[in-house]
């Protein structure tokens, strides 16, 4: 599903170059699990935007779904976020002044799908279905999170990124959001690869990766 | 459990969706919103206004002239020229009795002339006096403009065969020298002439051309009062020809005939300068209505300026608004929204926003040219061409000046947009 070979990016600030990713190679199939560890600053982030189709690599070549996408144009790029890639970020990244519903739904705007009935249902699936009117600010942080869930699910990609997905949740919301998405994984069979500073976390994956410096250190099978 | 939409739904949907969510984000910010719809409000209101006052106008004047006639022609002497100065049209004595006459006999189409000869004179009647313009003519000069008689009759045929010592009076004229007593009937004098009063005109309130504050009387009796100059070929010089046409198509073919006549009668060489002058009504109407176009277009001008503010507060806002929704844009680009898609969103913000203002300006507009025609303040016109020009216009500001912030938020950077706090 995900094959990355000697993926490398460099960012250019003022007249210094930091090269965060050094050449990675990481191949993730379809219907798997994956975990990424790594302190701050290793390069985790930027490794899943270019996964999501976020970033372009300085070098290197990315098969999605057997496509050659590193050298996509940005309307290309996002055309592919939109059918193939849901993302989940730590901040949740609701948008505040529209509704839970509201915002399921623009999660299937730009895949071009006009359904609201699969976003009711997506919601129902996240168990939000009586919160669908709600705005974000009257919702807690782990529903707010299951809500930004149900939107990248919705158009039924099949990757789906989250960065942290728990890092802002207490410990019983994180547990519940983390029961959710190995849930969905494995009733979906979506391709879920998560970034996670929590070692119960990562434990529930199929595989745990570990960046440093740019770097894949090690892959290890749970 | 799905529910199946007709396509025309549908579409309509794809159509409402980006107007439906223009709409959520502004009224996120309502005073926002509001003062900046306020701007386009007052351009547009000054707008319609302004041209509705300056089309107003035009139709005023126009309609005033034209009272007089469309198928009237007047035909005055040129220019003189002593030693390189050049004096007004009509200085010249070129103009003739016998030319008034010739084109009455010679050219087709004409339903009645009158040549007229006018001279300023100092006008007594019992203890009242005052200085006015005496109009010597022919009794067709009451068809020819149109007049009305208030009291009594116009001096006829009869008189000016005999060249009778007879006047009307133009209202104001008599309002001086009789105030309310019935002048008909009773005696006056020109310079130093007794003439009879035999009626009085209506009073027109033109501003042009106006009768009010004339006496008129029979030009054979005016050539008896006056020393009338003569040419060197012994004709009796007039001021003046005015004739009305059969046919107002025919206003062409008329003014080219007597140019013709007057060219040879006047022995002028060929490519010789006329040295007379014939206009039309239409022809000053046309002058006229150049004029107050003119002054619409610099009311509409001003107006344009105040639109002008509007669209930059637009800008300044769709900037603000873009900033301050980089996140937003962020998120949107992560599931998949294309640059012509937040383009898209932000133009259609930025295009409500004027568009509102401009239709609530029409309103506020319509409603100013409306309230100050009623009080009378001014003659106003409006008309659909303003409406749909502003509303279109309003559009087009929305356009042109959210086009910048609109693609500024369509290049962000996907990921600096998220990370944005």
């Amino acid at each position: 599903m995900i094959k990355l070979q000697q993926i490398t990016k460099t960012y250019t600030l003022g007249k210094r170059e930091l090269q965060v990713l050094k050449g990675i190679d990481l191949s993730v199939e379809q219907g798997e699990l994956v975990a990424i560890m790594g302190p701050s600053g290793s390069g985790k982030t930027t490794l899943l935007n270019i996964i999501g189709c976020l970033d372009r690599p300085t070098s290197g070549s990315y098969h999605l779904d057997g496509k050659e996408v590193s050298s996509l144009s940005s309307a290309e790029l996002a055309a592919i976020r939109a059918k193939k890639v849901g993302f989940v970020f730590q901040t949740f990244n609701l948008l505040p002044r529209l509704s839970a519903l509201a915002n399921v739904e623009l999660g299937l705007k730009y895949a071009g799908i006009d359904d609201r009935d699969l976003a009711v249902e997506a919601l129902r699936r996240v168990g939000l279905a009586d919160r669908a009117n709600h705005r974000p600010t009257e919702l807690s942080g782990g529903e707010q999170q299951r809500v930004a869930i149900a939107r990248a699910l919705v158009k039924r990609p099949p990757v789906i990124l989250a960065d942290e997905p728990t890092g802002n949740l207490d410990s019983k919301s994180g547990e519940e959001i983390l029961s959710l998405l190995t849930e969905l994984h494995q009733e979906q069979g979506i391709t879920l690869v998560m970034i996670t500073h929590d070692p119960d976390v990562a434990r529930r994956c199929q595989r745990i990766i570990r960046l440093k410096d740019g770097l894949v250190v090690s892959e290890e099978r749970t | 459990m799905k529910r199946q939409q007709p396509a025309q739904i549908k579409g309509l949907k794809k159509w409402l969706d980006p107007v439906y969510s223009a709409w959520t984000s502004i009224a996120t910010h309502k005073l926002r919103s509001s003062l900046t719809i306020l701007g386009i409000v007052i351009g547009i209101a000054a707008v319609i206004a302004l041209m509705s006052i300056g089309r107003g106008a035009q139709a005023q004047i126009l309609s005033r002239i034209q009272g007089l006639g469309a198928d009237l022609l007047g035909i005055r002497p040129g220019m003189t020229m002593a030693g390189g100065i050049r004096g007004g049209f009509g200085s010249a004595s070129t103009l003739t009795l016998e030319d008034a006459e010739a084109i009455k006999e010679q050219v087709p189409y004409i339903a009645a002339l009158a040549p007229t000869f006018s001279s300023y004179q100092q006008l007594v009647a019992g203890n009242q006096n005052m200085n006015a313009q005496v109009i010597g003519t022919a009794p067709e000069y009451m068809f020819l403009y149109n007049l009305e008689i208030a009291d009594g009759d116009f001096f006829t045929d009869y008189d000016y065969q005999r060249g009778s010592r007879v006047a009307v009076l133009g209202a104001n004229v008599k309002q001086t020298l009789f105030g309310d007593e019935p002048p008909v009937g009773q005696q006056m004098r020109i310079g130093g002439n007794i003439v009879r009063v035999v009626g009085v005109l209506k009073a027109k309130g033109a501003v042009w051309a106006s009768p009010d504050d004339a006496v008129i009387i029979p030009l054979t009796a005016m050539q008896q009062m006056v020393t009338q100059p003569r040419t060197s070929r012994g004709e009796r010089v007039v001021t003046s020809i005015a004739l009305k046409v059969t046919d107002q198509n025919q206003i062409e073919f008329v003014t080219q005939q007597i140019t013709d006549l007057l060219r040879s009668r006047h022995r002028l060489a060929p490519g010789a300068d006329n040295d007379f002058n014939i206009t039309s009504v239409q022809s000053t109407v046309e002058a006229l209505k150049e004029a107050t176009g003119t002054m619409t277009l610099f009311l509409s001008a001003v107006a344009a300026i105040s639109l002008l503010v509007g669209g930059i507060g637009v800008m300044n806002i769709m900037l603000v608004s873009v900033l301050e929704r980089t996140r937003e844009i962020g998120i949107l680009k992560a599931l998949g929204a294309r640059e012509r898609d937040i383009w898209g969103q932000f133009l259609t913000e930025s295009a409500f926003l004027t568009l509102t203002g401009g239709i609530i300006g029409v309103v506020v507009g319509c409603g100013v040219s409306v309230l100050l025609s009623r009080f009378k303040v001014m003659t106003t016109l409006l008309s659909a061409d303003i409406i749909v020009l502003a509303v279109v216009v309003s559009l087009g500001v929305g356009l042109f000046f959210g086009f910048y912030p609109a693609w500024n938020a369509s290049r962000l950077d996907p990921i600096e947009a998220l990370r944005y706090e």
